[in-house]
């Protein structure tokens, strides 16, 4: 944790295999954060994004390159080593489904921290008050609203203290007010817990509310400097 | 647009071949166990009317000489022209290219029943037996091999391999004096006023024939009770499986709908596809039946063979009925699973908000109704039981409580597993019992199938080894002698009888005749007062001074059926006179039996001398030995206590070789049910499972997780399922055999075959778990990770 | 009584080969061919003549044959009945053989009929073994435990027994005439044709003795009339139905007649008048005729059950009617066989018997 860097990623590369012949994603993608910046990942669909997203978060293996969260190279991680990486130092929110339809809401929020060995039934109950969650504490997911269900699932994010919060299209299904409500909830409670965001996003609104921008296209970074220093932030 | 629409609900089910397979082997299991059990129970039949029909006169008594030996044509037509109705019946060996048969000749004229004015209802008399065309009726295969005999020969599909039938002119003439009348069939209508039976001559019930049907009822209908049952597990299959297609094709349905076909049309088209499907299930299932009945069908003979006597050929045919009962089984059970899918198909809005989750939900509400059912099944079944009597009664009550103890499960199961949850420590135990409770709806047919395998198992396995125990138990009690003597004749017996007195420690006379009490035959016994006796009389209830009162011949002992019947209780008085002293069980006959003491029998019928005797003695061996040398007894004549019982157990194994078979069968349908639930259930749980693998779990902790929760859910659903197994078993041995054979089996509990039992269920779970868990934690995670995107 | 069990027995074996060995058709037609050839059975001739007391037993060379017995009684109070006991005997091959193998067959028929009932029992057995069979001095004639024997001289006295499941009877019958001769001398032609029968009657029977009803026993007098006949080819193919009437007349005169139905010649009648000191007067076709005055349902179907009789040379006119209309024999064959009063020009009693109803 010493490591001022929040993500250092160098040469990541993934490619599928599909019908027997092999499909690049991504071609060398190098970038950083530090701690509590935010970056958007923008770029045409298909241009590999959420890929990104998902090796940073252990989900997925690369072929080649490195990644490094909070000074920890995760890349060659085992199963359950990613898996105890997920439980206490990434956060993830994705654009649907993400929460577990069989807890209500509370549980939800309380799952990860559980999972993490960080749950503090206090700051659970702060960030649902601050999500304006408190009326629904006790509902199933299946009862909310989209936008009410991507507030659960930043809150539960949250709940667990993460360094890094990966969030991919986080208000893809909403609506315009509504997306833009969370995202304030999401960018406002990350910067009061100093954790960094790293957003795969469409809209370039949103982009343009984070610290920088990083364009991907067939795998490359082409826009955006790949190691900006967070003082070099852009107002939001 | 019909051809359209088919299409398009047909390829629901290529992309969803699990779903399919479930529906199809659903089905076809179900009826393949109901139409095995139907053709064993079929086979069984045609066995014993062929052998009541060869036999002579299946349920009609028998006029036999007394001293065994067989009866002359004079004797008969002596016996005719004193007015006694009664027809021959001559039996020899005939061979024919070295193969033996035996050819039985009667006598068309005198047959019971001959005359169209009689009413026996009695076996009747096949064609072609006089006149010109007088032939040897014989069975199909056995025709051909009697070509070299001196009479014409003719087919006919009712005789039993190896059993011809004839005139008695012709049988007389092809035996060649070696055709012997042992016996007459009685008519069951007798003139007025005939005179009484010379005492040369004995009327019996022949015990083997006459009550076959009767005897032999119960273990049918217990088959057919587990045949039943399959069959509704299968159905249940049956449900879920057409349920999921419905929930899952709504969106498939509107469109079709949007598009312009009529719901009527929609409707036939999903009515012809699953009809389409019970054909083919159907199909397979009674192919699959034969099989099952094919396999079984020699224990089933050995047992019937061995616990009555009746005779079943080992060899399967095959009837035509059985296709045609197993494919409206498939066709009915299909339609009574799919009824409420159509329903719901024809109350659909054609535009509603369809969320793949609003089963879970709608799962919740149907769980009151489900509870509403389940308790007027129990209503049912309980009036049925009050309302209607004999087995009809047991059989309703039965169905009743099965049924609704089936449809109550999922309201219990989510009961235990939200106390579970709440009850829970960590983060991911709570979550497995939350998400078992989720699951729950999805898997509810397949529990309810295992519920009612297991309890169906515990049940029949409860009765038959209840029954085992009592009946062993009997045996010792009543077979209290080291040896049983038959003896043919007076003579023989004043011979023997020195002998006997100062060969064994006791000879204890048995000594019998035919009585009637309350309308039906009795057998009334008379009883050497010996301390034998004393210490092992099987007494159910009895006064204090049983015996001294019995010995000084001061009332009688009558057994349970005869109580049963005649709602008898000691100090009752039978229609003889005398006063009940007790009551003791007597499994293995129908008929009642009356014990007076030996004195008050020989002042009562003076006639009647014992020819059977109960010997102790220390030596049973040696002194058997040394009564076959020194009187050149038949083999039959002498029976050893050590050698009947031995043969009675052996006729239990038997039938648990059937059982064990069968419960095998019912259990191996409830785990495919689970398996095929759950690999149904595999993509559907995707996003449950998605999340909680993004927070933090590996795969593999999923699929252990999942494994876990299939056995725990088989575990509970086996918990459940013993009370309900015991609750079956005691209506069996209470209800049902008091209806069946009129006594009454003690229950015991069988802890270990529970254990046993409950072991193979989660053997069962684990493996129909165990191949959706080893996918889980093998699928790649992109699979997974399309849940979150919105490339799905 | 021309003709008159000659069909029943017809229909009785053609009924007994369906009931009893329902496949075998090619025996129904052996029997059906009664009509037409009778090979190797021996056909009536009028050279030879009736003979007693041997002709009172069996003929098993002829095909069928028959002791037929019926009786109009009365007990105490009044109360009329009737009585039937018949043998018939039906043979598969013109011999006799000892044993199983007897190719005879005999079928006893038992009745009693009462103001309200009628009850109905039936035998059948073989030749060769002793259960049923007849003989001609002394004379008896049995199935079973049925029987009809002599107690005197030829036939003239007569003990008679039957029973069923609900009834039987126990009578003496003795004559107070002689045997009657039917047709030329005992030789019955039986259609224009020239079929012919044995047949002789004894109508002049008194009789009593106990009816065992199943409420009671009934002690009853009465008269009876004893039909016999045997035949080998007595029927036409075209022959289908008759009807029957045996009568006693108060004043002691008996009158036999019948009407024959032949689909296809039309009806052929004959009938005997006998005096009373027995003297008998045959009359041909067309002399004797009866005419349906009323049915009843009985058993399913409309059976005339009051006739009007007419023989016009002896001027009688007289109005038959049964006793108990419901008197159908539910046999093997099923027909009508029944008591009936008589009254008009010649009042007295009798039976009535009535086939292919």
């Amino acid at each position: 944790m010493n490591d001022p860097l929040a993500l250092r990623v160098s040469g990541l590369t993934k490619a599928y295999t599909s019908g027997g012949a092999k499909v690049p994603v991504l071609e060398g993608v190098s970038f950083s954060m530090q701690r509590g910046e935010t970056l958007a990942l923008v770029g045409e669909s298909g241009s590999g994004k959420s890929t990104v997203l998902h090796l940073i978060a252990g989900l997925d293996r690369p072929c080649a390159g490195s990644i490094e969260i909070s000074g920890v190279e995760v890349a060659g991680m085992s199963d359950a080593d990613s898996a105890a990486m997920r439980r206490g130092t990434v956060g993830l929110v994705f654009q649907q489904f993400n929460l577990i339809p069989s807890l209500t809401v509370a549980g939800n929020i309380a799952f990860h921290a559980r999972l993490s060995g960080r749950n503090d039934p206090d700051r659970n109950g702060e960030l649902a008050a601050r999500l304006g969650l408190e009326d629904h504490l006790g509902k199933y997911p299946e009862t909310l609203s989209g936008g009410q269900q991507q507030r659960v699932a930043i809150a539960r994010t949250l709940a667990c203290r993460p360094a890094l919060i990966l969030a991919d299209e986080p208000t893809g299904n909403l609506d315009e007010a509504t997306a833009d409500r969370v995202l304030d909830l999401l960018l406002d409670t990350a910067r009061d817990a100093g954790a960094a965001v790293l957003m795969v996003t469409h809209s370039a609104r949103h982009a343009g509310r984070m610290n920088r921008q990083l364009t991907l296209s067939r795998g490359r970074i082409v826009q955006g400097r790949a190691g900006e220093a967070p003082d070099q932030r852009q107002p939001a | 647009m019909m051809a359209s629409g088919m299409s398009a609900l047909m390829s629901h089910w290529w992309r969803n071949p699990w779903q399919l397979l479930t529906l199809i082997a659903g089905l076809a299991l179900a009826t393949a166990l109901w139409s095995g059990v139907q053709a064993i129970n079929a086979e069984a039949r045609a066995s014993y009317a062929a052998a009541s029909d060869v036999l002579g006169g299946g349920d009609l008594a028998r006029l036999s000489r007394v001293d065994g030996r067989s009866l002359s044509t004079d004797e008969y037509t002596t016996l005719r022209r004193s007015g006694w109705l009664v027809s021959p019946v001559m039996q020899g060996i005939l061979e024919a290219q070295g193969t033996e048969f035996v050819l039985t000749g009667i006598e068309p004229l005198t047959w019971p029943g001959a005359s169209p004015g009689a009413e026996t209802g009695s076996a009747a008399v096949p064609g072609g037996l006089l006149g010109e065309e007088a032939a040897v009726l014989a069975h199909p295969d056995d025709a051909a091999l009697l070509s070299d005999i001196d009479a014409p020969v003719r087919a006919d599909t009712g005789r039993t391999r190896g059993r011809l039938l004839a005139d008695i002119a012709l049988a007389e003439r092809l035996l060649e004096g070696r055709g012997r009348i042992d016996y007459l069939i009685v008519s069951p209508d007798q003139p007025r006023g005939i005179p009484d039976l010379p005492e040369a001559y004995r009327i019996s019930v022949p015990e083997n024939t006459t009550d076959i049907s009767r005897l032999t009822r119960s273990f049918h209908l217990n088959l057919t009770a587990f045949g039943l049952l399959s069959f509704a597990v299968g159905i249940f299959i049956v449900y879920g499986a057409t349920g999921l297609a419905f929930e899952q094709r709504r969106a498939v349905f509107r469109t079709l709908r949007a598009l312009g076909l009529p719901l009527s049309r929609l409707m036939l088209l999903v009515t012809a596809e699953l009809g389409l499907f019970a054909l083919v299930a159907g199909a397979a299932g009674v192919a699959l039946g034969y099989l099952i009945a094919a396999a079984l069908l020699p224990d089933v003979a050995a047992t019937l063979r061995g616990l009555y006597g009746a005779e079943i050929t080992g060899q399967l045919t095959l009837r035509w009925s059985w296709w045609i009962s197993g494919l409206a089984m498939a066709v009915a059970g299909t339609a009574v699973a799919a009824v409420a899918a159509l329903i719901r198909l024809a109350r659909m809005p054609l535009l509603s908000f369809n969320h793949p989750r609003a089963m879970s939900l709608q799962a919740a509400g149907t769980q009151h109704i489900l509870l509403l059912v389940a308790c007027a099944f129990c209503a049912g079944g309980l009036m049925i039981s009050w309302l209607a009597d004999g087995l009809v009664a047991g059989f309703g009550l039965l169905a009743g409580l099965l049924l609704g103890a089936a449809l109550c499960l999922p309201v219990v199961l989510s009961a235990v597993l939200r106390l579970a949850e709440t009850r829970a420590g960590g983060a991911v135990a709570q979550w497995f019992w939350a998400d078992s409770r989720q699951q729950l709806p999805g898997l509810s047919m397949a529990l309810m199938a295992l519920l009612l395998a297991m309890a169906a198992n515990i049940g029949v396995s409860t009765m038959v080894s209840s029954f085992r125990l009592t009946f062993t138990g009997y045996l010792d009690q009543r077979l209290s002698s080291e040896l049983y003597l038959r003896v043919n004749s007076d003579a023989q017996v004043i011979e023997m009888m020195p002998f006997l007195v100062s060969n064994a420690d006791a000879v204890l006379p048995v000594v019998s005749a035919d009585a009637r009490e309350g309308g039906l035959p009795a057998e009334i016994f008379g009883l050497r007062d010996h301390q034998t006796y004393r210490d092992n009389w099987p007494l159910l209830e009895a006064r204090a001074d049983v015996w001294d009162q019995l010995a000084a011949g001061n009332g009688a002992l009558i057994n349970e059926q005869l109580a049963r019947r005649q709602n008898l209780v000691p100090g009752d008085t039978l229609s003889g006179g005398d006063v009940v002293l007790g009551i003791y069980s007597d499994y293995g006959n129908p008929a009642g039996q009356i014990v007076i003491s030996e004195a008050l029998f020989t002042s009562r019928y003076p006639g009647a001398t014992a020819r059977q005797f109960g010997l102790r003695t220390d030596r049973p061996d040696a002194l058997a030995a040394a009564l076959q040398e020194r009187f050149d007894l038949p083999a039959d004549a002498l029976i050893n206590q050590q050698d009947l019982k031995a043969f009675s157990l052996s006729v239990f194994d038997r039938t648990f070789s059937v059982t064990a078979a069968l419960n095998v069968l019912t259990l191996s349908v409830a785990g495919l049910a689970i398996l095929i639930s759950l690999l149904t259930l595999a993509a559907m749980r995707l996003p449950q499972l998605a999340p909680v693998w993004a927070l933090g779990m590996t795969r593999r902790q999923l699929a252990g997780l999942e494994l876990i929760r299939a056995v725990s859910l088989a575990v509970l659903t086996g918990l459940l399922a013993v009370p309900l197994g015991l609750l079956l078993a005691w209506v069996l041995l209470a209800v049902v055999n008091v209806e069946a054979f009129g006594w009454r089996l003690p229950m015991f509990l069988f802890p270990a075959d529970m254990l046993r039992l409950g072991a193979l269920t989660l053997i069962v779970a684990f493996l129909a778990a165990l191949w959706p868990a080893v996918r889980l934690a093998r699928m790649p995670p992109q699979t997974l990770l399309r849940v979150f995107s919105n490339e799905r | 009584m021309n003709g008159r069990p000659v069909q029943i027995l017809l229909r009785v074996i053609l009924a007994l080969c369906f009931a009893v060995f329902p496949a075998v058709s090619a025996v129904a037609q052996g029997f059906a061919g009664l009509g037409a050839a009778a090979e190797g059975f021996t056909q009536p001739s009028r050279d030879i003549p009736v003979s007693f007391p041997r002709d009172h037993g069996p003929h098993p060379d002829f095909r069928i044959e028959w002791w037929y017995l019926t009786a109009n009684l009365q007990d105490a109070d009044g109360t009329k009945y009737g009585l039937q006991w018949t043998l018939f005997r039906s043979a598969m091959a013109p011999e006799e053989k000892d044993g199983w193998a007897s190719p005879q067959i005999w079928m006893g028929h038992a009745a009693v009929t009462t103001p309200t009932a009628h009850y109905v029992a039936e035998r059948l057995a073989r030749g060769g073994i002793g259960q049923a069979g007849a003989r001609a001095d002394p004379f008896s004639a049995w199935i079973d435990d049925w029987e009809m024997t002599a107690t005197g001289d030829g036939i003239d006295a007569l003990e008679l027994r039957a029973r069923g499941t609900d009834f039987g009877y126990d009578m003496t019958l003795s004559a107070t005439g002689p045997i009657v001769l039917q047709g030329d001398r005992g030789y019955s032609v039986k259609s224009t044709g020239g079929r012919a029968s044995y047949y002789y009657s004894q109508p002049f029977y008194e009789i009593s003795g106990t009816l065992r009803l199943p409420e009671r026993d009934v002690t009853v007098t009465g008269t009876a009339w004893l039909d016999r006949e045997w035949a080998s080819q007595p029927l036409g193919d075209t022959q289908i139905s008759w009807d029957w009437f045996s009568m006693v007349f108060d004043g002691g005169e008996r009158l036999m007649g019948f009407t024959l139905h032949d689909s296809e010649t039309g009806d052929f009648t004959a009938a005997t008048w006998i005096a009373s000191d027995g003297t008998p007067t045959p009359y041909p076709n067309g002399a004797f005729q009866s005419r349906p005055l009323e049915t009843a349902q009985v058993a399913g179907r409309d059976v005339p059950v009051v006739w009007q009789v007419l023989l016009p040379d002896k001027g009688i006119d007289v109005t038959v009617r049964a006793l108990n209309p419901q008197a159908w024999m539910d046999t093997s064959v099923s027909y009508w066989e029944g008591p009936v009063t008589i009254t008009g020009s010649h009042p007295g009693r009798g039976y009535l018997e009535m086939t292919g109803y």
